[in-house]
């Protein structure tokens, strides 16, 4: 059986501004025609305004047995959040 | 439904779990999204890549009865609608191979199994498109029974698999209303016109009922499925939503439903309707539908007409990449 085209990671970046989001994946030869497929493929109502690529291969992902050590962390440290401090009503809106 | 008799090994009991099966089965009842390098029972994984993969190849092959018309449909405006629901249906196909590529199967894998014959399709595909009402019928009764399915598996458990889902029925309401819009257009038309619409009405009623799987008595394997939330409903509460919210709509455009058994039923709140012909299901399922060999033999002359072509964009980028970087290669 012939060579399998590689996969890619599809980013677009929608109307308002926001950051590019990953929106899905798929297989094309080269970045060139990865992002004429993504534009056909994730972008028919338009969706977006630009458009980025990545190789699958090229990308390195957290494990999910790391949940934990990387993620809690952050639990405890309520003290992050504006919510976590009581501004008297008459020093108005902060 | 584009995904019918999908088998598993029936619903394991909890004390017939490991306790990883049982922490597993208690993260998809608390409602989390099972996540591809997670991990996950062996059943889990192989009963959604054959699912997902029948899902997507029948996406693909679903473009081939309305592939019959573009260069038919009667007016400019409806061939461009026509080929924008075809090239959705080819979108769809891509965002389902690629949820099924997460679980470690590769899409051409996929694609030979579809070649050889190991993996299915649903069975409404195996039905010719004879006329132009067909384009109305496919979308109102097709995608209409295709949305009654997908709807409730935006919430399945595996994530690749919902977020597909979500994608596929934002933009799936739009083959079902233009089917509908081509239905009303044909009934409002010459009596011929109308004939036409009830004709493609009669061929395609019983086989969209079909497309829901065989009756509940008689799948043994939804339970698995059903606890693992990859199954959402049971075929038979699907398909009877979906004859609930057909019939008035028959009636709008002033067509019969072919059933006289046809009735409403005060007590359930819902219709009766004859159950379809099951042997004739089973029998498409076996491969002996009317088009099974044209629509299978399409897919496999596409995909080796094309192999020239995919080789040749593959050379493509091997070149150019070693002219990009020539001392890498040294």
């Amino acid at each position: 059986m012939s060579k399998e085209w590689p996969l890619w990671e599809v980013f677009i970046r929608g109307q308002h501004g926001l950051n590019h989001r990953h929106v899905g994946s798929l297989h094309a030869p080269d970045a060139e025609m990865a992002i004429n497929n993504a534009r056909d493929v994730y972008t028919r109502r338009n969706e977006g305004v630009s458009i980025w690529v990545v190789p699958s291969a090229a990308i390195t992902a957290s494990s999910p047995s790391d949940k934990g050590p990387l993620f809690e962390p952050a639990n405890s440290k309520v003290y992050r959040h504006p919510t976590f401090y009581d501004i008297p009503e008459e020093v108005g809106h902060m | 439904m584009y995904a019918q008799l999908v088998q598993t090994d029936g619903l394991k009991k909890p004390e017939e779990m490991s306790p990883e099966e049982r922490a597993f089965q208690e993260r998809i009842d608390r409602g989390e999204k099972i996540e591809p390098k997670e991990w996950m029972p062996e059943g889990y994984r192989k009963t959604l890549i054959r699912q997902i993969g029948q899902h997507a190849h029948s996406e693909i092959v679903g473009q081939l009865p309305e592939g019959n018309w573009i260069t038919r449909a009667p007016t400019l405006e409806r061939k461009a609608i026509l080929l924008a629901k075809v090239q959705d249906e080819a979108g769809h196909g891509l965002y389902l191979y690629c949820a099924a590529e997460t679980l470690g199967v590769s899409r051409d894998e996929l694609m030979e199994l579809l070649h050889r014959g190991k993996m299915k399709y649903s069975s409404i595909f195996n039905y010719p498109t004879l006329t132009w009402a067909d384009m109305g019928a496919v979308g109102w009764l097709v995608d209409g029974a295709a949305i009654m399915n997908q709807v409730p598996l935006q919430r399945t458990s595996f994530g690749p698999y919902s977020r597909a889902m979500i994608r596929i029925c934002k933009e799936e309401s739009f083959h079902q209303r233009q089917g509908y819009a081509v239905m009303m257009k044909m009934c409002a038309g010459t009596p011929q016109q109308k004939a036409m619409a009830q004709d493609a009405l009669n061929r395609l009623w019983y086989p969209s009922l079909m497309m829901f799987g065989p009756s509940d008595k008689d799948s043994v394997h939804s339970a698995q499925s059903m606890a693992w939330k990859i199954k959402m409903n049971t075929n038979d509460e699907l398909r009877q939503k979906f004859v609930d919210q057909t019939v008035p709509q028959a009636e709008y455009l002033g067509l019969t439903i072919p059933d006289p058994e046809l009735k409403w039923n005060e007590e359930k709140g819902g219709y009766d309707f004859s159950e379809p012909d099951w042997s004739e299901f089973f029998d498409v399922i076996a491969g002996n539908g009317p088009c099974n060999k044209d629509r299978l033999g399409a897919r496999v002359k596409a995909w080796d007409d094309g192999a020239w072509f995919r080789e040749g964009l593959v050379a493509h980028a091997e070149k150019a990449a070693a002219r990009k970087a020539p001392l890498a290669a040294e």
